[in-house]
């Protein structure tokens, strides 16, 4: 029993991966195409600001999410309306002077409201969930040279767990491809 | 480097002015952005308008503890002048808030790319703008006991508030638009505060930035979704902002009263909320990049950009003030047209003409460039509008119920000291927010500063010399590379993605 709790102890630490640097933006994008169509699968590309056409050279299919806020803008849509009628012209019948108790028009304004509340509250929300944030520990963040991420510097890191990983010809690939520093990253 | 580069050897010869000057580069917007926050301390001037604005919120707090005390007699109010500063002052601080959401959805939908240097910060200013606008309908009650009746909850009378009333309508615009506007404002944030996060060297800003950073990484999948977000946030608050004061117009609109019962009042807020807050930003951005030396990022070509703006939507106002007094004369009713002759001509008359003289003759200055790019006379128009801006509003709720159908109803309206304390302390409350902003918040959106930088761009033939092309990396700023960059653009076109 107490040696099967001091055995992870003691063991070497796991490889999450291999992270490889570049200067530039067109370096970076050169090196996702040849990942890309090494045919690597669980792999990222790291920048300080979105790169455009990266999308496209790492072979990133389109995300759901706007899919969610539609589904979240119409459910925002409905519940106001429903919520209007129900309290107005159902629940509690309020008569102002002499206006119908419910009709479209005057419910125009809240139910526009809480459609664009209900659809940015799941366009942020969404954005986080499907990033996978928030997430404070990340192998990483255990790499000193990966701090430049945010500042100045194009990463490249391909996870051990990979099928196609193999340390020694994943570290030619990337070195091919004209990594400007290569670091193996543990988890 | 003043004005466009003409380059005869790109295939569009017209470049335009970069958008970021001087010899910068990633590391050089980083170092210059993040030194803001990290420099050990701010300047003594920081302290000494902190202690000012911290002195007037006190003010403000110290005069809304007065007014529950004692009641909404203490304001100048009376029949028939039942609003007068409170409500002034919560259109005008909506009125700013609008032009930070302008900035950072409006332009950014129409691919504005010089909007990167000033989002942030007027995205903040919307923020605390509209938490000193929400301030005001709130403390104006009378009851503030009874304030959350707004709200759609069950009570004890088991009644629901009425949703057919603008006033209602208002409750619901103005807390949407502050949610909407923190989210977009703090996601635009997310990777900026990462980079202070990777820059801590001290335990307790590692753990705050971090924290707020949520573990942001800069994974291209992680990109990918943040666009995504972004551009339907952009999307969402566009129409959003546009309603919020229509809505706000609606308040008066809707009702009766000669002077506010106009069909014209939505898209004459909305021109005007844009004007005042174009005229807020101005003001306060052009001391924070002189203090900070922002000059090469906050450069003269997005001060002059800003003072188009100001002058189109001054003009915009200038057109609705004529509009409304050729309805009021075209209409035929008296009383609308007594109305419009008594602003100009009654007792406020003072009032109507700040008003006139800030709002529509001040920004017509504009019209030469030597103004759009002096500091001095932007700064000065800058608060002369919002000091205009601010009397549009009172001329508006003041005069129409000072003087409505019957003269023996009539009355005059007197601010006493609380109501003006009021006012002065919300600016307090307000520049109180800001400066902790400018302090401990990355105030250039650093990520997006970067992407429309030269080197963030591919030096594939498309991008050289197209629409949104905005200079060369500098140094390298000769026509022989330029024509090479394009012709290898070229061959290696046919290369690209995957499409």
């Amino acid at each position: 029993m107490s040696e099967a709790m001091a055995a992870p102890k003691t063991q070497a630490p796991r490889l999450y991966g291999l992270l490889a640097e570049f200067e530039t933006v067109d370096g970076l994008v050169a090196a996702c195409e040849q990942v890309r169509d090494a045919g690597y699968r669980r792999w990222d590309a790291f920048a300080p600001f979105p790169v455009h056409g990266l999308n496209d050279a790492m072979g990133i299919k389109h995300t759901k999410l706007p899919l969610v806020v539609l589904a979240s803008g119409i459910t925002g849509a409905t519940f106001a309306l429903l919520l209007q009628w129900w309290m107005n012209a159902h629940n509690y019948k309020l008569i102002i002077s002499g206006k119908p108790l419910f009709g479209i028009p005057a419910a125009i304004p809240i139910t526009f409201e809480l459609t664009v509340l209900f659809s940015a509250l799941a366009a942020f929300i969404g954005m986080l969930a499907f990033n996978n944030l928030p997430m404070f520990y990340h192998p990483l963040f255990r790499s000193d040279r990966f701090r430049r991420v945010t500042s100045d510097r194009f990463f490249i890191a391909i996870e051990a767990g990979d099928p196609l990983f193999d340390e020694s010809r994943t570290t030619r690939l990337l070195e091919q491809a004209g990594a400007a520093g290569l670091e193996r990253v543990e988890e | 480097m003043r004005g466009a580069t003409i380059n005869p050897a790109l295939e569009n010869p017209g470049v335009r002015t970069p958008l970021i000057e001087g010899q910068n580069d990633f590391a050089t917007i980083t170092e210059t952005v993040c030194g803001i926050v990290e420099r050990p301390k701010p300047p003594r001037a920081w302290y000494a308008m902190l202690g000012v604005s911290m002195l007037l919120t006190g003010v403000l707090f110290a005069m809304i503890g007065y007014l529950f005390f004692k009641g909404v007699g203490v304001w100048g109010l009376n029949s028939p002048v039942g609003w007068a500063f409170d409500i002034t002052n919560f259109v005008f601080w909506v009125g700013i808030g609008h032009a930070g959401t302008l900035i950072s959805a409006i332009l950014f939908l129409f691919r504005q790319k010089w909007r990167t240097s000033i989002n942030r910060f007027a995205e903040g200013m919307t923020i605390f703008a509209v938490v000193c606008a929400g301030l005001f309908p709130a403390i104006h009650v009378g009851r503030v006991w009874f304030l959350w009746f707004v709200f759609p909850l069950p009570n004890q009378n088991m009644i629901w508030p009425n949703f057919r009333s603008p006033l209602l309508w208002d409750v619901f615009a103005v807390s949407t638009y502050m949610l909407v506007s923190l989210m977009f404002w703090y996601m635009g944030m997310v990777p900026d505060l990462a980079t202070l996060r990777d820059r801590a060297t001290g335990k307790v800003r590692q753990i705050v930035y971090g924290l707020l950073s949520l573990g942001w990484r800069g994974s291209n999948r992680q990109w990918h979704r943040y666009e995504v977000a972004y551009l339907l946030l952009a999307a969402l608050a566009t129409p959003l902002v546009l309603s919020v004061h229509s809505v706000v117009s609606f308040d008066f609109a809707a009702s009766q009263v000669p002077g506010w019962h106009a069909t014209i009042f939505p898209p004459y807020f909305v021109a005007g909320a844009i004007f005042s807050g174009f005229a807020m930003v101005i003001t306060l951005i052009i001391p924070a990049r002189k203090f900070f030396k922002l000059h090469e990022i906050i450069t003269l070509r997005h001060l002059e950009n800003m003072a188009k703006i100001i002058l189109a939507t001054g003009s915009m106002v200038g057109l609705a003030y004529a509009t409304e007094l050729f309805i009021a004369w075209y209409s035929g009713n008296p009383y609308e047209r007594f109305v419009f002759l008594n602003r100009m001509m009654g007792p406020y008359a003072w009032a109507y003409f700040i008003m006139v003289g800030c709002n529509v003759l001040v920004p017509q200055i504009f019209w030469s460039r030597r103004a759009r790019r002096s500091i001095g006379l932007l700064l000065g128009a800058s608060i002369l509008i919002n000091v205009g801006m601010w009397f549009e509003r009172f001329v508006i709720i003041v005069t129409s119920l000072a003087r409505d159908y019957l003269p023996s109803s009539w009355g005059m309206f007197k601010p006493t000291a609380v109501d003006i304390l009021t006012l002065v302390g919300s600016f307090g409350l307000f520049s109180t927010l800001f400066l902790l902003f400018i302090r401990f918040l990355p105030i250039i959106a650093m990520a997006e500063v970067k992407s429309v930088m030269p080197q963030a761009r591919l030096a594939q033939g498309g991008h050289a010399g197209a629409g949104d092309y905005h200079g060369d990396i500098p140094q390298q700023h000769d026509a022989g590379r330029a024509e090479s960059v394009v012709r290898e653009g070229l061959d290696r076109a046919p290369k690209g993605g995957r499409r």
